[in-house]
């Protein structure tokens, strides 16, 4: 089974300890993982502004980059659902469409195509889980609280696996953080404050982490956290499954 | 230029106590209608049967309203066609002057809201009194509703106190909300007894009967309906349903995903005029027809106004309706008023961080998080964004295309950030004025991946 590893750009640029524990943690698991070297972003920056007529070029790389594999992996459930509802290159199209049906946000695909039933992880902390909207809403990573459906969640299917762990979630289970992408900045006032509402009700819950399965909420997050000189930190979901050893455990 | 979006939620906010407040109330009604869902089994079944219902009916839409026009004249109902706002204000004006009409109740209707009827009749000298608890007070504040439901839910009751003294000539400073609502409903029942002409909405109308269903739960349409000599009743032609058996779908829908409760208090069926009152019924296009040949947007017609995509929208909750500039405002209002009016309205499908739970939500399974990204993109094409921003996407886009000016400008940005950290920790980076910028790593990811990794 060949994999590709796509890690997002601004993954690759600000957070490497994610791309890390993903690359790690699959390996763990006995995949065989290439990371194409000339890949860049998604799209999904331009397209959510208005502008996928922009992404021409930038779709046309991701294929050429990640053609041929099996299965293409991502620590990031925002970028992985742009990818398969527009990833397109008509000039490969049967690519870019083999693309769309192969890629995986990363607990999906340990959930669903490894079929992981326990990992030797541990992490002996309060987490609160922050359900980041694309993947769990686009992605059906989990059951939605507006939905009268039976509820599951395949991240926390995976975290529960974790030693030690004590998982908690927000009052309000799954509302957005407010990053939403230009939206952060275009409107400001209103992402800061959904961002806030948020981490008051994680501090409410006593927790040291929170984790989401998308680096952007978290980044925002972390931006008013640390504003807050709050003592929450953030980590991402694939760094939780790849901790080893609580004690030992450091950023890297 | 009107204010934006993001400027008038800015202000919104600025009031901390009131934006909590505004959330929280709104979060209640939220969890409400999850109460009142969980309780039915066949919940998703009904949605995807309204969502059905719907569909057919807007691919069939000529036939029915042709169907329920006939209908309605045999049932004595004298049936009008406005094509656009302007042209339903007319109608209702011209059947008042010619009964030399004075003394008008409204119930609740959207559609006049966004025709801007009470504008329009007040410039002909003519005063309508909105009978809606919310409405009233909003009209004696010279205020939109803010909430298509909850027409007043951004105010306190100090606020409706405060107004009820100015207009009512209540006690001042007596909030309790049982002597206001009192206060309320003698001042309305007088307008009710005096009234020669009603004004609804229409929540239903039912092509196989030619009647039509109006749901309030204060009683307000039938009260004005009953006493009036005339009932003019205006509807947007999507509210046309082909049977009156598809009601036990939106009937059980509505309520329930408005305010959480069963059904509404008052669901009245109105068929034909009493003897010797005049019924008149308004169908409205007003844009309608445009929507409905946007192959992408066309099933925002599905729309019952249940307002439960308000509710849940975490961004209209902290940002209140006024935020949005229309009549309808909400996630559903940003996926319509493009349609009315692009280059005014087009910050609104910007107002959204795109999380979907509108989109969940609703219970005619309308795609409204994906007509928000879609209509960014017409948006966009239609070159009604800042010369800044599509400069902007123009570099990233060309950044993104060429891997090796990607790792250039990642590594310059890193580089920056490191050594001249006040560069974008300042005020002019919007992202920091609240928040921290991320940490700079030593390395990128690929940087670390082909020192360690790299055959």
């Amino acid at each position: 089974m060949k994999i590709g590893l796509f890690i997002p750009c601004y993954i690759d640029q600000f957070y490497p300890q994610v791309g890390i524990a993903t690359l790690e943690l699959l390996e763990k698991l006995g995949c065989s993982v290439t990371f194409p070297l000339e890949q860049t972003c998604c799209g999904q920056p331009m397209a959510n502004s208005g502008f996928s007529g922009l992404n021409k070029g930038c779709d046309a790389n991701f294929v050429t980059n990640f053609s041929g594999f099996d299965y293409i992996v991502a620590p990031s459930g925002s970028c992985v659902l742009h990818l398969k509802e527009h990833l397109k290159d008509e000039s490969r199209r049967e690519e870019s469409q083999k693309i769309r049906d192969t890629v995986y946000e990363l607990t999906e695909f340990l959930t669903d195509v490894l079929k992981v039933e326990n990992l030797k992880a541990d992490f002996s902390y309060k987490v609160g889980i922050h359900s980041s909207c694309h993947g769990q809403r686009g992605l059906n990573l989990s059951g939605m609280t507006e939905r009268m459906l039976p509820f599951f969640s395949k991240p926390e299917q995976l975290l529960k696996m974790v030693g030690g762990i004590e998982l908690s979630y927000p009052k309000r289970k799954d509302e957005c953080c407010g990053f939403g992408g230009t939206f952060c900045v275009f409107e400001e006032a209103v992402s800061v404050k959904m961002g806030k509402d948020r981490i008051d009700e994680h501090e409410a819950n006593g927790v040291d982490y929170i984790t989401a399965w998308d680096s952007s909420c978290l980044m925002h997050l972390e931006g008013i956290l640390k504003r807050q000189k709050s003592r929450i930190k953030i980590i991402h979901i694939a760094e939780i499954l790849n901790s080893r050893n609580s004690a030992s455990y450091k950023k890297i | 230029m009107n204010p934006k979006h993001a400027d008038l939620a800015e202000q919104f906010i600025a009031d901390g106590s009131r934006t909590n407040w505004h959330d929280d109330t709104l979060w209640f009604v939220r969890e409400k209608r999850d109460k009142a869902a969980h309780g039915l089994p066949e919940w998703e079944q009904l949605r995807e049967w309204a969502s059905q219902i719907k569909n057919h009916t807007l691919s069939n839409l000529s036939n029915y309203l042709e169907q329920f026009e006939e209908h309605a004249k045999a049932n004595g109902i004298i049936v009008h066609w406005a094509a656009d706002g302007d042209e339903h204000n007319q109608i209702v004006h011209g059947i008042i002057k010619r009964h030399n009409i004075r003394k008008i109740v409204k119930s609740k209707s959207m559609l006049t809201e966004e025709c801007h009827l009470n504008e329009y009749l007040s410039h002909q000298g003519i005063e309508v009194v909105d009978t809606d608890l919310g409405e009233r007070i909003v009209q004696f504040r010279k205020e939109p509703p803010s909430h298509i439901v909850l027409p007043a839910i951004h105010l306190t009751k100090k606020q409706v106190s405060e107004t009820f003294h100015e207009h009512l000539n209540t006690e001042k400073g007596n909030n309790d909300p049982q002597y206001l609502t009192e206060a309320a409903r003698q001042h309305l029942r007088d307008k009710f007894i005096e009234s020669d002409l009603a004004i609804t909405g229409v929540n239903f109308a039912i092509a196989e009967t030619g009647g039509f269903v109006v749901c309030t739960n204060e009683g307000n349409a039938d009260m004005g309906a009953h006493t009036a000599n005339v009932h003019i009743a205006s509807m947007g032609f999507e509210k046309i349903i082909p049977k009156a058996e598809h009601l036990s779908v939106f009937l059980r829908l509505l309520a329930r995903s408005a305010t959480g409760q069963p059904i509404t208090t008052y669901s009245s069926h109105f068929h034909k005029p009493r003897p010797n009152q005049e019924m008149h019924i308004v169908i409205v296009d007003n844009g309608r027809s445009r929507q409905l040949g946007r192959a992408d947007f066309r099933n925002s017609l599905k729309c019952i106004r249940c307002a439960a995509c308000f509710n849940t929208c975490p961004v209209y909750r902290r940002s209140g309706g006024h935020s949005y500039h229309t009549a309808v405002a909400g996630p559903i209002g940003s996926i319509l008023n493009p349609n009315l009016d692009m280059k005014a309205n087009a910050d609104l499908p910007f107002a959204s961080t795109l999380c979907g739970s509108c989109t969940n939500v609703c219970p005619v399974k309308i795609d409204i998080h994906e007509q928000l990204w879609k209509w960014r993109q017409v948006i966009v094409s239609e070159g009604l964004v800042s010369t800044g921003k599509k400069a902007g996407m123009k570099g990233m886009a060309f950044v993104f295309s060429n891997p090796k000016l990607y790792r250039l400008a990642g590594r310059m940005a890193r580089w920056t950030m490191k050594i001249f950290p006040f560069i974008v920790s300042n005020k002019l980076n919007v992202w920091y004025n609240q928040r921290e910028m991320p940490e700079v790593p030593k390395q990128s990811f690929r940087e670390w991946y082909l020192e360690n990794k790299k055959k």
